[in-house]
């Protein structure tokens, strides 16, 4: 097992956002969380990745609690978000972003290899490379948040909505380059809007329903379960 | 109005306001850097600059120098202005960081809203130099006069002072490695990642306290090195030495674009010049209120300053 959430609750304020979530990652695998709009799925990520502390409950990653560590120290360790919202820097250039995504590692040459892996993933990115993140279209942003996550080389990839706000050509490309990533060996945890992708996509995934997971399963599973395929499928 | 006057200083009044502006610009990088990456106002960022001014002075003072020494010689005077130059540093930058530790820090834990922030600022600056100024008998401190001033350059009734050229460079100098060290190094790129986006640079593996502690040292490095340029050019200081320089500097940080490290270059030479043609053409005592004036009229026509705010964010 490669990430383990032991019964977190995550509260805003007053507002608790996550009851008592338990899930597993195992190695090499793409795991999907569904869910509708403030079901929790972000939070969930934020939590995972440290830029929220857990009210209550154990995050395992890699053999260790990793509950109390700072979101900069969970990078070492392997962990890496392609955050809601793209999180670009939107004045440094393409080709800066992706080397903030390096930031925690030293050595040049295996950076330049990285480099080269995601321009081959993403070859937009290459055009692109001296132009401001600012200045992109939002596929182009997705693009890099992505070939950035990747960049300190995790062993966990964290990816909240990768699909968002994208063309329906560029969500294919984007899933294929996804499970491209995950058969390179990396694990991934995906939160989608568009479940019907990453369902098809995914090995498992769990449902969440305001801050709780209501459902879990393999994603065929998933994909033809009645109750999912009312709420989240948008198919009769 | 003396516009005449105004033509006919015109030469002087620049050179004059170009060394001023060099040091107001100096001392304004540390507004700037903290701005761009915190959003506040470090207004003791005064009291870095004013305790770099006592602790070159200090440090002259080991070597049995005061304001009544003679000169000494040209080698014992570079070596004696770079001991002072480590000493001020050392002041400046140990306070910033200081500053940041127990003044800010904390209420960033808490989530302290932004108000807090302001007044442990100007509670931190007063602090400072009211002790200064209790330790000091509010007395001024003479500066040894290590420099000799005379003309190298003279062009009709422009003279340019060996002391003036000195500070101009350094502070080039100064501005152009910092520029390099933020743009170009490592840790000035996390520099520059906590400035436009907190939560992705740590998602990046960005230590956020680090960078911050970076920022106020860097700020407190410059105001170390401007804090000697001023005790050259002055020669003397005092508790409150850092008041209205530091509110000339935050003028030159925010007319440049605060948060612009380029900007608070062009703002602080900008304000020393126009403070010196302001004083040229209605007298010297009006050499703040002109520039003051002038700093309102440019604000309202570009909000964001003349270069508007880089560190931070995109400029389209």
């Amino acid at each position: 097992m490669l990430l383990e959430l032991q019964e977190i609750s995550l509260s805003y304020g007053r507002i608790q956002a996550l009851h008592e979530i338990s899930l597993t990652v195992d190695q090499g695998e793409i795991v999907a969380l569904i869910g509708a709009n403030g079901a929790g799925k972000s939070t969930t990520m934020r939590a995972v990745s440290g830029l929220r502390p857990v009210s209550h409950g154990k995050i395992i990653f890699d053999g260790q609690d990793i509950t109390k560590l700072r979101a900069d120290l969970r990078v070492v360790r392997g962990v890496s978000q392609s955050p809601e919202g793209r999180g670009i820097f939107p004045g440094m250039t393409v080709r800066d972003n992706l080397e903030m995504g390096a930031y925690t590692r030293r050595n040049r040459v295996e950076i330049n290899k990285d480099l080269d892996r995601a321009f081959s993933l993403f070859p937009r990115l290459k055009e692109r490379e001296r132009q401001m993140g600012g200045t992109m279209s939002g596929g182009e942003q997705q693009m890099l948040a992505v070939g950035r996550a990747l960049m300190s080389r995790p062993k966990l990839l964290l990816l909240d909505e990768p699909s968002m706000g994208l063309a329906p050509m560029l969500i294919q490309q984007i899933f294929d380059i996804i499970v491209e990533i995950n058969q390179q060996g990396t694990t991934i945890l995906l939160v989608e809007q568009n479940a019907q992708q990453a369902l098809s996509r995914a090995h498992r995934a769990y449902v969440l329903e305001t801050g709780r997971i209501v459902k879990s399963g393999t994603g065929s599973e998933l994909l033809s379960d009645p109750s999912v395929k009312d709420a989240y499928l948008g198919v009769a | 109005m003396n516009f005449s006057g105004l033509i006919h200083n015109f030469g002087p009044l620049t050179v004059t306001g170009l060394a001023q502006g060099a040091i107001i610009a100096l001392f304004a990088l540390g507004y700037t850097l903290v701005y761009g990456v915190l959003r506040l106002i470090n207004f003791a960022h005064s009291e870095v600059f004013l305790l770099g001014t006592y602790a070159s002075i200090i440090v002259w003072g080991f070597f049995g120098l005061d304001q009544n020494s003679p000169t000494p010689g040209m080698f014992a005077v570079i070596g004696l202005i770079i001991l002072g130059m480590v000493a001020a540093v050392v002041a400046s930058g140990v306070t910033a960081i200081g500053v940041e530790l127990i003044a800010y820090r904390p209420l960033r834990r808490r989530n302290a809203p932004k108000l807090a922030f302001l007044i442990t600022a100007i509670g931190a600056s007063l602090a400072i130099s009211e002790t200064v100024g209790v330790i000091t008998g509010r007395n001024i401190r003479g500066v040894p006069r290590l420099i000799r001033q005379t003309d190298v350059v003279v062009i009709g009734n422009t003279h340019i002072t060996n002391l003036q050229i000195l500070i101009v460079v350094l502070a080039l100098v100064m501005m152009f490695l910092l520029d390099r060290f933020i743009n170009r190094s490592r840790l000035g790129r996390g520099i520059r990642a906590v400035a436009q986006n907190p939560d992705s640079a740590a998602l990046m593996g960005v230590n956020q306290g680090r960078v911050i502690s970076l920022v106020f040292l860097l700020g407190g490095l410059m105001a170390g090195i401007a804090a000697v340029m001023y005790n050259l050019k002055i020669g003397v200081t005092r508790f409150d030495a850092g008041f209205l320089l530091g509110i000339e500097a935050f003028t030159a940080a925010v007319l440049g674009g605060i948060g612009n490290l380029r900007g608070a270059l062009l703002g602080g030479l900008l304000l020393g010049v126009l403070q010196n043609y302001g004083a040229g053409l209605f007298g010297t005592e009006w050499l703040h209120a002109v520039s003051f004036v002038l700093l309102v009229v440019i604000l309202l026509f570009r909000p964001t300053g003349l270069l508007g705010e880089s560190l931070g964010r995109a400029r389209a």
